[in-house]
């Protein structure tokens, strides 16, 4: 296990760097000062000038890199050029907002997914498992930020039953709450779908082991074959692939945090592209893609931890 | 791979849902082809004594706010949204099948440094990564079918190498190199037109995520450039007039429902009729 964690950790971090320096030489690839690109067609060659030194454009391209990775290892993700801001402090604002986003929405989904799921296996063949199918496969494939506009223009516009912006006011637990319910809405919409299809299919490929026989043979009733043993196997095939897919969820919540006017990282990192805010953008995509590799990581680990033979595969490889 | 175009298309439509999908997609590709055609307007003609109207006999799906036709600009959204499609998808299958075949026949060292290429171009969150490009690039069409292109390279890759290197250890290739078959013959005779078919199935799988993603970048002004009508802008532009014209942000959405949902449809049909063994699988 130890061996296989380590490999594993090693591997998450080499991929990191990879991307960090891919982004960084991105930057150098395309013709142009990117402090002239940030200040825009109106600034003076003095500015320039400055804003060059200060983000260090002016010395060699490794001792860039260099500082570049010892910046960021310290914490230090560089300066915003429009607020002048440090951009770690301005993504450490945001980000629990988003966190909670893609948290609460995950959480709905997969409330309601694992149930349909289960549903579908039990009731196999019949109209129950078609519907539930089909309901899938449409909920999977509509773009979730159709879904929050309609949702918006339904029960904030139309309804006035809830928010149509903002987070909620700051210490109003309920507002907040109010606020959360549409955005969290549209961003768990696609994964019932998603979630209740893979519970299916897993959980299906596990229907016809032996000890589910077994069970069957000893008079075990069908729900409680389904959900005591083949749902705990099932599991695992849901929770890898349900991280590999984490990068869809950081995805869906940039959008839907731009149609609410939410505060978080997709309203930041949506901004600082329009502004073509250079630090802002690289640090950004730098901590949701840590927190995305952290977060296969650990449910690799987990599954591990789960399922020995998936750390013996490894081991033989 | 099954005999005739006709008889994949009969078993597609044998599934009620495949024959949804296929009609939904001949009216998509339909549109696209023969926009101009078939717009009762010109998508860019302003009007602006007749801007932000509701449906009504002249405009069917009503005006936005410069008074342009939103019929029509919905039409020549579909001529966007497939072209950006078909460059990006075909661009990144072309590069992927490449790669992939590389890295499944290939030296083992070079399978590592691809592998390893494809998990860091998709560890970085899809929106993410084409925001980056985007800011690097600057907006316009050429950048988002560079980024649709990227972003689908090692989602290709990874499935042609897996085919690769299941079929180099299969007994009719290793009957062709034991009797001294060159490895242009063995690539292109024997490889190639095994892994197209499933590559075929993912690539009509991907057209929807590749549509939402166009009008998901152009609606945030970072894809198509107005004033070239593209499903996402149309969208945001029903979205700034929510309040006083809600009829278009609702007429905006129903072209990305109906390509969303047709392609989807059309897509899992193709795949249960080419290949029943693929049955519930899925391009994320």
């Amino acid at each position: 296990m130890l061996a296989y964690t380590i490999k594993r950790i090693g591997l998450g971090l080499l991929i990191l760097i990879g991307v960090m320096f891919a982004m960084y030489a991105a930057v150098f690839i395309v013709p142009g000062n990117p402090a002239r690109a940030a200040l825009g067609p109106r600034a003076t060659q003095e500015m320039i000038d400055r804003l060059t030194r200060e983000m260090g454009l002016d010395q060699p391209y490794l001792v860039q890199v260099y500082n570049f990775f010892v910046n960021v290892l310290s914490g230090n993700l560089g300066i915003d050029v429009i607020s002048n801001r440090p951009v770690a402090t301005e993504i450490w604002e945001v980000l629990p907002n988003t966190l909670i986003l893609c948290l609460v929405g995950l959480g709905w989904a997969t409330l309601l997914a694992i149930p349909l799921g289960c549903l579908a296996v039990l009731k196999r063949g019949t109209w129950v498992d078609r519907a539930a199918s089909l309901l899938s496969v449409s909920v999977i494939s509509l773009p979730y930020y159709v879904v929050a506009i309609y949702a918006l223009l339904i029960f904030a516009v139309q309804l006035n039953w809830l928010p149509a912006i903002g987070d909620g006011d700051p210490g109003d637990i309920g507002s907040q709450i109010r606020a959360l319910i549409l955005p969290a809405f549209a961003i768990g919409f696609t994964w019932v779908g998603y979630l209740a299809r893979l519970v299916r299919a897993s959980m299906l490929d596990v229907m016809g082991e032996p000890h589910i026989r077994t069970a069957r043979a000893f008079g075990v009733p069908e729900w409680k074959i389904v959900t005591k043993y083949g749902l705990r196997i099932a599991l695992i095939p849901t929770l890898s692939l349900l991280a590999v897919s984490l990068g869809g969820l950081i995805s869906s919540a940039v959008f839907v945090e731009v149609i609410f006017s939410r505060p978080g990282i997709g309203k930041l990192v949506t901004a600082a592209v329009n502004l073509r805010n250079y630090p802002v953008v690289m640090g950004t995509v730098l901590v949701m893609t840590g927190i995305y590799v952290t977060l296969t990581i650990a449910a690799d680990l987990l599954i591990a931890r789960i399922d020995p033979r998936i750390r013996d595969a490894f081991r033989g490889a | 791979m099954p005999s005739g175009v006709l008889e994949i298309l009969k078993r597609v439509t044998r599934d009620p849902l495949g024959l949804l999908g296929l009609v939904l997609v001949v009216i998509v590709i339909g549109a696209a082809l023969f926009a101009d055609a078939i717009s009762p307007y010109d998508p860019a003609r302003i009007d602006v004594l007749n801007k932000l109207q509701g449906p009504s006999a002249a405009h069917w799906l009503g005006t936005d706010q410069l008074g342009r036709d939103t019929l029509s600009r919905i039409i020549h959204g579909a001529r966007v949204a497939m072209g950006i499609a078909v460059f990006s998808i075909g661009i990144g299958a072309f590069i992927g099948l490449i790669l992939g075949i590389l890295a499944g026949y290939g030296p083992r060292w070079l399978d590592a440094v691809l592998i390893f290429f494809f998990d860091s171009l998709s560890a970085i969150p899809l929106i993410l990564f084409a925001l980056t490009v985007i800011v690097i690039l600057g907006p316009g069409t050429g950048t988002l079918i560079f980024v649709i292109a990227l972003i689908s390279i090692p989602v290709y890759g990874r499935l042609v190498r897996a085919q690769t290197l299941s079929l180099r250890r299969s007994e009719f290739i290793l009957a062709e190199q034991s009797m001294g078959a060159s490895l242009p013959r063995i690539v292109g005779i024997h490889l190639l037109p095994n892994v197209l078919g499933p590559l075929v199935i993912l690539v009509s799988m991907d057209i929807p995520t590749v549509v939402a993603l166009e009008a998901a970048l152009s609606y945030l002004g970072l894809g198509v450039k107005p004033p070239t009508p593209s499903w996402g802008t149309i969208l945001n532009d029903g979205y700034v007039s929510l309040r006083t014209n809600p009829s278009l942000v609702i007429a905006a959405g129903i072209p990305l429902v109906i390509a969303t949902l047709g392609f989807t449809f059309f897509g899992e049909a193709l795949r249960d009729a080419l290949d029943p063994k693929l049955k519930g699988r899925r391009a994320s």
